[in-house]
């Protein structure tokens, strides 16, 4: 064999005995924008897994006194020391228009804490508890980090509970879709002839009709006496119903390429069942480019989400979604009043590009083979 | 010659694969595609049969045809299996060809599609012994690291992935593979034609060391007739899916009796510039299986063709002992490979 | 000797690869000269550097490779027209998309690819795009030097295929490139390398992908339209018996160095370099004796980012002079009138230089 220098062919024998992944994260690491990406949609998950911990009160408490307070800034030092404070609020009744004006008073600081005891909750419905992330040293003071809406609902405590179900809306759909069309993409692409003709024509037939009518359809035919859980989860499968064409396409033409390969002409020959061959030899092959390509995939399910809820089809209130949050910021009067409304906007926009960003830095890691 | 008397291992009889072909949007069957039309020949057990041809020819649907990757559209494909009996593998559904698939393996032509990128050696030569029922890891193990000491590999190597290994290295890999079940037919399509030059003959010493340790029986399908030359025991050479010449190597290659052979033979470049031998090339073109000329196929390019030839199509005929060739006038040409 | 000074001189070419995992060094020292009319056949296996060295002539090296030294002296034409003298250019020192270059690529230096399906556009015509290059540098056809009119191109273009061995030329230069079988296919791309007249044809593994009797076809015209037009020609292969049989003149790659070059006569019948006797000692004959093992080079090809030190043959050498070889580079010299070779087995005995 070759003699080469032991450094490097230890480094060598690290290559050598790399699995797909190892060299799928290898790569991955390499873009810096999709891994601080990675780390910005890691933060959005532990929302998701258990929003009121983050939450500072419970975000259906209305208060029509405290309508439109605005956003009271975090500050997290004070007296030469650490100590997180919010200014106060004072407020004022306009004289012309009888509405309450609120302002920020930085003398008259509310202290803040993190860890704190606050209302009771569930984590994921298991363990009870009232530790918040952060909250009002005194318990019975509220605090707006983010403001609060024209029913003086805290928002930062209501995007919380809206990224839990956009984010969830978005993974569920995605993973419907990748089901959907892994499943009638793969016998289209493995068995060919009738099924594929058929499931083909479906695809066209999907794709052909304008998504936003066939949404609106489908979700003005939901019951209005649904609970929020049942159209949360009639949303979701509205939206992989219209959304697994594409990925059925490029899984079947995976398949039509990879029936080709020599490697599943062995398994076939070592009479392998047609079972084992695609779940052993050609889904793993492409799994790491449907996971970028999934990954891309989430961000347009959330939009369309948001955009449903936006127009008051898909999620409705008391359920909270990022989109039923920016329903609130509908009106220019009110965008005028407290632009603050618009920031679940901005989480939205966040929550895309970092999707975006992981996607693509996926996929351009996802085939090692490619030079 | 290993051809000897005895049952032959695989017998092959009238076999043949059309292909329809269909025209417009209904997919109506306008004509046949006869990519292997009546092909007829024996393997003995422990011989090397090299079937060639140029592409297009038929050699790898035959093959594939063996090895029941695709369904053949007629004929017989008759198999000693372990226990004895003849068997015919032609019409057999897939459930009922899994207990002979260990018996009948393949060597691919191309070193970077046979391997399953995302396994390490230990899974992508295990795979066959897995799927046929060894299923203890520790066993499966020691049998990949014998294999692969056989194929001249260090079995250190086998938690790698292929993507660690050279075009050769790989070769050897899906020879172990090949191996892995203690096949008894083993068909190579073009087992060397993708590797580098001082490779080829480090694989195709280890395909007669293998043959003559594990008493092997090959079908090799090749397009280079030197490789066919050195490894086989009888060659079989085909043109627009027929076999038009089957005879023992020396005697095929010494005295060629169909036309068509010998110009494929004289087609190859000599590795000698005092051995000038390209100019007296083959005029025209292969016909297409679709529209074949009428009479022998070959009538059109042959030297030789007279008017017997454009109208009747030759029977493959046995010209001397173990040799036939499908040509009218096979006893009268005196083929000579090399060009004067 | 042949006084005639060369056409292209290859000096001392360097060509790398700047990757993510090193510096590669394609082509490491390259130096051959290709006479007029001769055929210079460089031969060797996977990543030898044969078809990196062919880009080099054309400035076609892609990034992120680039020609880091050497030169490649061209003798090209001053003037359209046979009275026109020569000058010699440095290619090396061209812009790759320069006016010059483009100049001598589609008039002076032309290419047969291995691969002529993807060397033609599939929406236009075969004859379409034969007859386009003419207009664009076939001045050579014309005794005054001036452009071509549509017409003439077209008449040289049914000369130029019946030239090539196409039948029926009138109908084939209005077929598509997909429409023609794979051996009319290169022939077309002959016609379309020659239509320029060129002096240099460089044919990059040109048989690789047909048949063998259509390889021999095509091997029989190149000879032909050798003897007729004077092109000199470098061929570029793998396989040993094309080479034998189309070149005068070899030069065998290993690595991206020359491990040997010489008159063909000398290179199959008196090869010097241990790489070059192995390579030949190898391949199966057909004459030879039949089911013996064949001697074999040990090991395999080195891959480009491993490439070891000193000379770069020698983990696979039956020869090697162990303190030497594996860490000395040895240096292509003389070792007989006109055969040359990099191997310290030689050296001793080589004339000085």
């Amino acid at each position: 064999m070759v003699a080469v220098a032991p450094d490097t062919s230890a480094a060598e024998d690290r290559v050598s005995v790399a699995s797909n992944w190892t060299l799928v994260w290898w790569r991955f690491r390499k873009h810096r924008l999709a891994l601080f990406s990675a780390g910005i949609l890691i933060c959005l998950y532990a929302v998701v897994i258990a929003p009121d911990f983050f939450s500072t009160q419970d975000p259906e408490l209305t208060d029509a006194r405290q309508a439109f307070i605005p956003v009271q800034t975090l500050h997290l030092f004070d007296e030469g020391g650490f100590k997180p404070w919010v200014p106060g609020i004072v407020g004022k009744r306009n004289s012309v228009t009888l509405r309450m004006e609120w302002t920020t008073d930085p003398a008259r600081k509310a202290y803040v804490g993190f860890f704190v005891q606050g209302y009771p909750y569930r984590i994921l419905g298991l363990f009870e508890t009232r530790t918040h992330l952060i909250g009002p040293v005194e318990a019975n003071q509220r605090i707006f980090l983010l403001g609060s809406d024209r029913l003086g609902r805290d928002q930062w405590s209501r995007i919380m509970h809206g990224t839990q179900t956009s984010m969830t809306i978005g993974l569920v759909a995605v993973t419907l879709s990748v089901l959907l069309g892994v499943l009638l993409g793969g016998i289209s692409g493995y068995y060919g002839g009738l099924p594929d003709q058929i499931i083909q024509r479906m695809i066209e037939l999907l794709q052909s009709v304008p998504t936003i009518p066939i949404w609106l359809a489908l979700s003005a035919a939901l019951p209005r006496d649904w609970t929020p859980q049942q159209v949360f989860f009639a949303i979701t499968v509205i939206l992989s119903l219209v959304g697994w064409t594409t990925l059925g396409r490029e899984v079947r033409g995976r398949f039509l390429a990879l029936r080709e390969e020599d490697f599943v002409l062995a398994a076939d020959l070592a009479g392998a069942s047609r079972t084992r061959i695609i779940m052993r030899h050609m889904v793993p092959t492409f799994l790491s480019h449907i996971i970028a390509t999934s990954s891309l995939a989430i961000p347009v399910m959330i939009i369309n989400e948001t955009s449903l809820s936006f127009l008051g089809l898909g999620i409705r209130p008391p359920a909270i979604s990022w989109g039923v949050l920016l329903q609130e910021a509908q009106n220019i009067q009110t965008l005028a009043l407290a632009p603050w409304l618009l920031i679940p906007g901005l989480l939205v926009i966040v929550a895309v590009l970092a999707f975006n960003l992981v996607g693509d830095g996926l996929r351009d890691a996802s085939d090692p083979y490619s030079h | 010659m290993t051809a000897q008397a005895g049952a032959p291992l695989l017998e092959v009889r009238g076999l043949r694969k059309y292909f329809p072909i269909v025209k417009g949007m209904f997919r109506r069957v306008v004509g046949q595609v006869r990519a292997v039309d009546d092909v007829s020949f024996t393997i003995q057990e422990g011989e090397t049969l090299g079937l060639v041809g140029e592409s297009g020819c038929g050699k790898t649907t035959t093959s594939r045809c063996i090895l029941r990757a695709m369904a053949p559209s007629g004929g017989q494909i008759l198999f000693r299996s372990r226990q004895g009996a003849m068997v015919d593998l032609a019409p057999m559904v897939r459930a009922e060809l899994r207990p002979f698939r260990p018996e009948i393996q393949m060597i691919f032509q191309d070193p970077f599609s046979s391997l399953n990128p995302r396994m390490t050696l230990l899974d992508n030569v295990g795979e066959p012994l897995l799927i046929n029922g060894m299923r203890n890891r520790r066993e499966r193990t020691d049998r990949v690291a014998e294999l692969l000491r056989l194929v001249g590999l260090r079995p250190e190597f086998m938690h790698r992935f292929p993507h660690a290994f050279s075009g050769g290295q790989r070769q050897r890999i899906g020879i172990a593979r090949a191996l892995s079940t203690n096949p008894r037919l083993v068909v190579a399509d073009e087992p060397v034609s993708a590797l580098d030059v001082s490779v080829q003959a480090q694989v195709l010493n280890l395909l007669l060391e293998l043959q003559s340790r594990l008493h092997l029986t090959f079908l090799f399908v090749a397009h280079d007739l030197s490789v066919v030359r050195h490894i086989s025991d009888r060659v079989a050479v085909m043109y627009v899916g027929q076999l038009v010449e089957l005879a023992p190597t020396s005697a095929i290659f010494e005295r060629p009796r169909h036309p068509y052979t010998a110009a494929l033979m004289r087609a190859v470049p000599v590795p000698d510039p005092r051995a000038s031998n390209i100019g007296g090339a083959l005029k025209g073109e292969v016909p297409s299986p679709a529209a074949p000329p009428s009479g022998c196929y070959f009538h059109p390019r042959c030297r030789f063709a007279d008017e017997r030839c454009r109208r009747d199509a030759p029977p493959l005929r046995e010209i001397a002992p173990g040799h036939f060739a499908r040509c009218h006038l096979a006893e009268q040409l005196n083929l000579d490979i090399r060009q004067g | 000797m042949n006084p005639a000074p060369p056409l292209l001189s290859v000096r001392d070419l360097h060509v790398s690869f700047a990757m993510d995992e090193g510096l590669v060094r394609a082509v490491d020292g390259a130096s051959f000269d290709v006479l007029p009319g001769q055929t210079v056949g460089i031969v060797g296996e996977s990543g030898c550097g044969k078809s990196v060295t062919m880009k080099a002539i054309l400035q076609l090296v892609e990034q992120p490779g680039r020609i880091a030294s050497g030169e490649i002296l061209f003798r090209r034409r001053t003037g359209p027209a046979a009275t026109d003298g020569e000058e010699v250019v440095d290619l090396a020192r061209l812009p790759s998309r320069g006016v010059e270059m483009r100049a001598i690529r589609g008039a002076e230096i032309a290419l047969i690819p291995q691969e002529p399906m993807a060397a033609f556009s599939p929406v236009h015509t075969v004859g379409d795009q034969i007859v386009e290059a003419l207009q664009l540098h076939g001045r050579q056809w014309r005794t005054d030097g001036g452009p071509l009119s549509r017409k003439d191109a077209r008449q040289i273009t049914v000369d130029l295929f019946r030239d090539v061995g196409i039948s029926m030329p009138e109908q084939r230069i209005d077929a598509y490139s997909w429409q023609l079988s794979g051996g009319l296919r290169q022939r077309a791309m002959i016609a379309m390398a020659l239509s320029c007249k060129p002096r240099l044809l460089i044919a990059d593994e040109p048989t690789t992908a047909i048949d063998v009797t259509t390889q021999a076809q095509v091997l029989g015209l190149l000879r032909e339209l050798q003897r007729k037009y004077g092109t000199a020609i470098i061929f570029i292969t793998h396989d040993l018996g094309v080479i034998a049989q189309m070149a005068s003149y070899v030069v065998v790659m290993y690595l991206g160095r020359i491990m040997e070059e010489g008159p063909v006569d000398d290179i199959f019948h008196a090869p010097k370099h241990p790489y070059t006797r192995a390579l030949l000692r190898s391949i199966p004959s057909l004459y030879g004796r039949a089911r013996v093992a064949l001697p074999v080079i040990t090991g395999s090809l080195p891959h480009p980012f491993n490439r070891p030190a000193g000379c770069p043959f020698h983990p696979r050498c039956g020869d090697v002079i162990p303190g030497m070889c594996t860490t000395r580079v040895p240096s292509l010299q003389n070792i007989a009138a006109r055969q040359q070779a990099s191997c310290f087995l030689y050296h001793d005995k080589a004339d000085p230089a």
